[in-house]
């Protein structure tokens, strides 16, 4: 063998980058690193910070947009967007109460429920794959189609019957797992924590995932090299849609009830979540983890302002400087990168 | 009977002519040379056969049987294999995960399949090593040398016995040494059986490979003989016009 060429066994080991750098260089590694500097000062700030109530309130309240914003990856990674999580979630969310409250059983209720869904994201996903209508704008119309529907199904009405199941209908969503005096899990953060890893798996460890990534990379080569580029990109949206649905179950159960405000506004929240946690709006690149890590961060600020008894009119402004900080990381890493 | 026969493939975007009735034959063993200048319509020619989109007109057969791809893995499936001229990679993905984009190894776990990263990182690493490339199987594509991804567009073709190897400019961006490389890997494929067509700008690589050249000009074939039947000055008077076809 002539002696400028490397044996198989030296090349396909090698990295271009340490695992050091790939850390450093990762969004999702200084978002956490935030949250822990974030927690450690609200920990000496304020003695509620760190009690197990409060650690249950914020570990609930995030799940729900953690939980959409999981959604929300793969679309993002398409370079897509999906607007209507939101009202997808309101609409799901009235469809549920409504079945429940016609007496039907929960399973019933959370099969309609999601149906709806699903059926919604599937009309996003066929509009924006095989018709190729924009996604912005496909997602946009539907945020205000499907708020619109469930404020006619509701007859713009609060629902609060949920039928003969009502009480293990709550608990899913209001419960918790009992570990002791001290240690309580919300379900919905359960719920989150398997979700997180059924999407790091689809999104790491089978063809679909990779599939998204290259969709999102460049759809044409995608296309040439004999990936449904069509049936990924439907999939995403039913994905996300299907994960509102989700969020809706949990939501209402919490709340113990359902108007057709449900969700109104998440939307922005779950894109937040998404890009804070290093989902790129381009396309090609984004992490369950990510998602997840993205959601922490916007709850414990929100949080850390209450706490520090900093009005509640300024959580906004903490939230958008950080998304602002999400890019301009980005930014910064593609000009050293360049 | 002809691996490949095209029958007066004609080709309109609009009002562009981008080709008009081609007619081709090429056997196994065969590596044609396909030379014309920006525009002639060779990339488009590729695209055909390899069932990107259809002719206007004009039949395709593969070993006398009438094809009709109406996607690329059509075409795949029938042993076509491709080298696009702007490469067709993902920059986000790993060469490996580029080599194997539509055809992951897997393993399976009963109803559950599982991306096989280690057996695509070595025999992505394999590949490379037979075009004696410094392309390490993991890295991102984004990062590499124009060398580099050209190695990763044409180990893509190696993932199966393929019939036909259609190469539109596979050095155009590449050291010599890789040139070389390239055409070596040209011949073994000739050798095998393959037939190939290699659509390149370099006049000494399609002398030194190619049995056959065909020239294209304004979406015409204006030239189709034996390499032995002809010579550089030819070729360049039929790519420029000076020369009507021959
Ligand atoms: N998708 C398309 N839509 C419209 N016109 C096209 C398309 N693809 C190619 N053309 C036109 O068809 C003609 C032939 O293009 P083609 O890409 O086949 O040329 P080429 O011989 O490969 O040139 P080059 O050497 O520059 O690669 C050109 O006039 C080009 O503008
Ligand atoms: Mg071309």
């Amino acid at each position: 063998m002539s002696k400028n060429v490397a044996s198989i066994e030296d090349v396909v080991e090698v990295r271009e980058s340490s695992p050091l750098q790939r850390i450093l260089g990762n969004q999702a590694f200084w978002i956490t690193l935030a949250i822990v500097i974030i927690s450690i000062v609200m920990t000496i700030l304020s003695d509620a910070f760190l009690t197990s109530n409060n650690l249950f309130n914020v570990t609930r309240n995030l799940s729900f947009i953690g939980i959409m914003a999981l959604g929300m990856t793969p679309v993002i990674i398409t370079a897509g967007i999906d607007l209507s999580v939101g009202s997808v979630m309101g609409l799901s969310g009235v469809i549920l109460g409504l079945v429940l409250g016609a007496g039907q059983p929960m399973w019933v209720g959370i099969t309609i429920g999601l149906g709806t869904a699903l059926f919604v994201g599937g009309v996003n996903g066929f509009l924006i794959a095989y018709v190729r209508l924009n996604p912005f704008v496909v997602t946009l119309g539907m945020l205000s189609l499907a708020r619109s529907q469930a404020i006619v199904f509701s007859q713009n009405k609060m629902i609060f019957d949920f039928g003969p199941e009502a009480r293990r209908f709550l608990d899913l969503g209001g419960g918790a797992l009992e570990l002791g005096q001290f240690a309580r899990i919300p379900n919905p953060l359960i719920a989150m924590v398997i979700l997180a890893v059924i999407f790091w798996f689809l999104l790491n460890y089978t063809p679909w995932g990779q599939y998204v990534y290259a969709v999102g990379g460049n759809e044409e080569a995608a296309r040439l090299t004999g990936v449904p580029v069509r049936w990924i990109k439907m999939s995403v949206y039913m994905l996300s849609a299907l994960m509102a649905g989700i969020a809706a179950v949990l939501m209402v159960g919490w709340l113990g009830a359902v108007t057709n405000a449900l969700g109104t506004g998440d939307e922005l929240r779950v894109i937040a979540a998404t890009v804070i946690g290093g989902a790129n709006l381009l396309g090609g690149a984004g992490t369950a983890y990510g998602a997840v890590i993205g959601a922490v961060l916007i709850e414990v600020i929100r949080n850390a302002l209450i706490l520090a008894g900093v009005s509640a009119f300024w959580n906004g402004t903490f939230v958008g400087l950080f998304i602002i900080l999400a890019v301009f990381l980005e930014r910064l890493r593609n000009y050293r990168r360049a | 009977m002809a691996l490949l026969e095209l029958q007066s493939i004609t080709k309109n975007f609009g009002a562009i002519h981008a080709l008009v009735g081609v007619d081709l034959e090429l056997n196994p063993g065969q590596v044609l040379g396909l030379m014309g200048d920006n525009g002639a319509g060779k990339s488009t020619l590729v695209k055909i056969v390899a069932g990107n989109f259809p002719a206007s007109d004009g039949a395709i057969r593969l070993e006398g049987e009438e094809v009709h791809f109406t996607k690329p893995v059509d075409a795949r499936k029938k042993g076509i294999e491709v080298v696009y001229q702007d490469l067709a990679l993902c920059n986000n993905l790993t060469a490996a995960a580029n080599i194997f984009l539509g055809r992951e190894m897997k393993r399976e776990f009963g109803p559950i399949k599982i991306l096989n990263y280690q057996a695509m990182f070595n025999r992505a690493a394999g590949l490379f090593k037979e075009l004696k490339s410094e392309t390490r199987p993991r890295d991102v594509v984004r990062q590499m040398s124009g060398g580099q991804r050209q190695a990763v567009a044409i180990a893509r073709t190696r993932l199966s016995q393929a019939k036909i190897v259609l190469m539109d400019e596979p050095t155009a961006a590449i050291s010599v040494r890789q040139v070389a490389e390239v055409l070596d890997l040209i011949r073994k494929l000739r050798d095998q059986g393959m037939a190939i067509i290699l659509i390149s700008h370099r006049m000494p690589d399609v002398f030194a490979v190619c049995d056959r050249i065909m020239v294209l000009r304004r979406g015409q074939k204006v030239a189709d003989k034996a390499i032995s039947d002809s010579s550089p000055e030819e070729v360049t008077g039929l790519i420029t016009g000076a020369i009507e076809s021959s």
